[in-house]
């Protein structure tokens, strides 16, 4: 166990010398959200939030490192320090602000939609599936229907594929391959509901600087047209923009 | 992974499943069975000398010695393994680094625990953020490996000192009868003798332990069971393979590696359990000799 210990110990040490001092930003992302973020087929971070992201560095001068978290756990491990900035479709919200820091939306508040397998599936008092700790789960709770939550949104999907759930609630953009690539199995239910604020980019609350320099890049991606051009591209021309 | 798969949209029937299967992210998901078996095989001994040393501890003459053994045991088993590893690993993984702060930090005057925020300097990170990805692969595989030691040591505490217990005082009482002395007697009698006690026990944790293996991706270290579930999930045209929910085909690979694991197990452990039997004072020794006349 002391030569484990040891061992541990050492190859951090070795591990922290050996590289050389640089100013590098973590960016931490789901991996299991498309078209936002994903695990692409090469193994790899890829999505909209890779390309946005990539972009927003290079604007702000930075050198940037992808890694991949689970949902639940991705504010304690920003606090704790194991990354610099979350980068994973969350909304802006008042309850996260309390813990974190974001910049400004890089995304529009997109409406989030109920999906089932028939037209009158009840959504509103049935049992609805969702992503855990999610503006949708904090609004179905407040609606009569039944809370059924999940860990990650592919989840969801197969909840209501199988039948398990009688709606998914996620946002539009989220939804709109799976509806559209469905062949007819998958339909809306109900009209679009807008639950919450746009998406940003989130940051320990004592990161100002480093969030100065992702809102000035973020702006000049707005200025120049080129994040309304990407959000076209690879959220679906159907997607809204600023 | 082959000049043919270069556009996947082109590809059907056979060679489309072919390059699908070697992707990059498949053969992620192959590496994953040796990380787990990398695991398995070095979490294993680990927990077995902390077990030991635990059950060491709990026997003790020292009551200090006693204490710390029997809270170990006791806390660690009463806590769930999630809890401990969200909570324990960050705690460890800040551990480190705090200890790392007060050697290679200049300005140590900032408070490390900043409301919620946990702050020390970039060269104090553990590992640093300029680290290549496969370094932060071997700091998380190497802080399970710890925490999975630290969890099941505790459990085979339990183990090894009810089968320490369970050794007939009279074989104890001869070998002091020889003239051995306390040492001796632990060394000589009591130690080799509590396995055929212990294997049960152990079979079980270790079977427990094959499947705990889910549990790496809470410390960010992507296991079988994490690869099933994403490569089987839809795949909508976001990726360059879609298809539709294929997790249960993924499930019944990892149903397959579990149960031949599992079969594996189960004829070492039974031969080593036979063994352990022999000559030994049990009933499963008692049928041995009986056999074998």
């Amino acid at each position: 166990m002391k030569k484990l210990l040891l061992a541990t110990a050492l190859l951090g040490l070795t591990v922290g010398f050996a590289s050389a001092e640089g100013n590098v930003v973590r960016l931490a992302t789901e991996g299991a959200y498309p078209p936002f973020n994903l695990i692409d087929d090469k193994g790899e971070v890829g999505g909209f939030e890779r390309f946005f992201g990539d972009e927003v560095c290079k604007r702000a001068g930075l050198e940037c490192t992808w890694s991949v978290n689970e949902w639940d756990s991705i504010i304690p491990n920003l606090q704790s320090g194991n990354y610099d900035v979350i980068i994973a479709a969350m909304s802006i919200t008042d309850e996260r602000k309390e813990v974190i820091d974001f910049t400004q939306e890089y995304s529009p508040a997109t409406p989030s939609r109920y999906v089932g397998l028939t037209a009158d599936a009840d959504c509103a008092k049935g049992v609805v599936a969702v992503q855990v700790s999610t503006i949708q789960s904090a609004y179905v709770a407040t609606t009569g229907a039944t809370l059924l939550e999940f860990p990650s949104g592919d989840e969801t999907m197969a909840a209501v594929n199988n039948g398990e759930a009688a709606c998914v609630f996620a946002d539009a953009d989220y939804l709109r391959p799976f509806v559209d690539e469905s062949a007819g199995k998958l339909v809306y239910v109900a009209d679009p509901v807008v639950v919450g604020g746009g998406v940003g980019l989130g940051l320990r609350k004592s990161d100002t600087e480093l969030k100065a320099k992702l809102d000035a890049a973020i702006t000049s991606m707005k200025e120049d047209g080129t994040l309304n051009a990407m959000i076209k591209e690879h959220l679906g021309p159907e997607s809204l923009t600023f | 992974m082959f000049e043919i798969c270069a556009d996947p949209k082109l590809l059907e029937g056979i060679t489309w499943l072919g390059c699908y299967l070697t992707s990059g992210k498949h053969l992620d998901f192959y590496m994953s069975f040796l990380t787990v078996l990398a695991l398995l095989a070095v979490t294993a001994p680990a927990a077995m000398v902390m077990g030991f040393c635990g059950a060491m501890a709990v026997r003790s003459q020292s009551l200090p010695l006693r204490l710390l053994g029997k809270a170990y045991s006791g806390m660690v088993r009463g806590v769930p393994d999630i809890v401990f590893f969200l909570f324990f690993v960050i705690a460890l993984d800040q551990g480190f680094e705090y200890f790392k702060s007060r050697f290679v930090c200049e300005d140590l005057s900032a408070p490390v625990y900043q409301g919620l925020e946990f702050h020390v300097c970039d060269a104090a990170k553990v590992p640093l953020a300029t680290a290549s990805p496969l370094a932060y692969q071997i700091y998380g595989f190497s802080l399970a490996v710890l925490t999975f030691a630290i969890v099941f040591g505790a459990f085979v505490t339990h183990v090894i000192y009810g089968a320490m217990q369970a050794v007939p005082r009279a074989q104890l009482e001869t070998a002091e009868a020889y003239g051995m002395s306390q040492r001796q007697v632990f060394r000589r009698i009591l130690v080799p003798q509590m396995w055929t006690y212990a294997l049960p026990g152990l079979t079980n944790l270790w079977m427990v332990l094959i499947k705990a293996t889910p549990l790496l991706f809470l410390l960010s270290v992507k296991d079988i069971v994490y690869f099933a579930r994403e490569l089987g999930g839809t795949k909508t045209s976001a990726y360059a393979y879609p298809h539709p929910d294929w997790r249960i085909f993924y499930f019944l690979v990892l149903l397959v590696f579990y149960l031949v694991m599992t079969k594996l197990s189960e004829i070492v452990l039974g031969k080593l359990s036979a063994r352990l039997s022999k000559g030994q004072a049990t009933a499963a020794g008692e049928i041995q000799r009986r056999a074998a006349v």
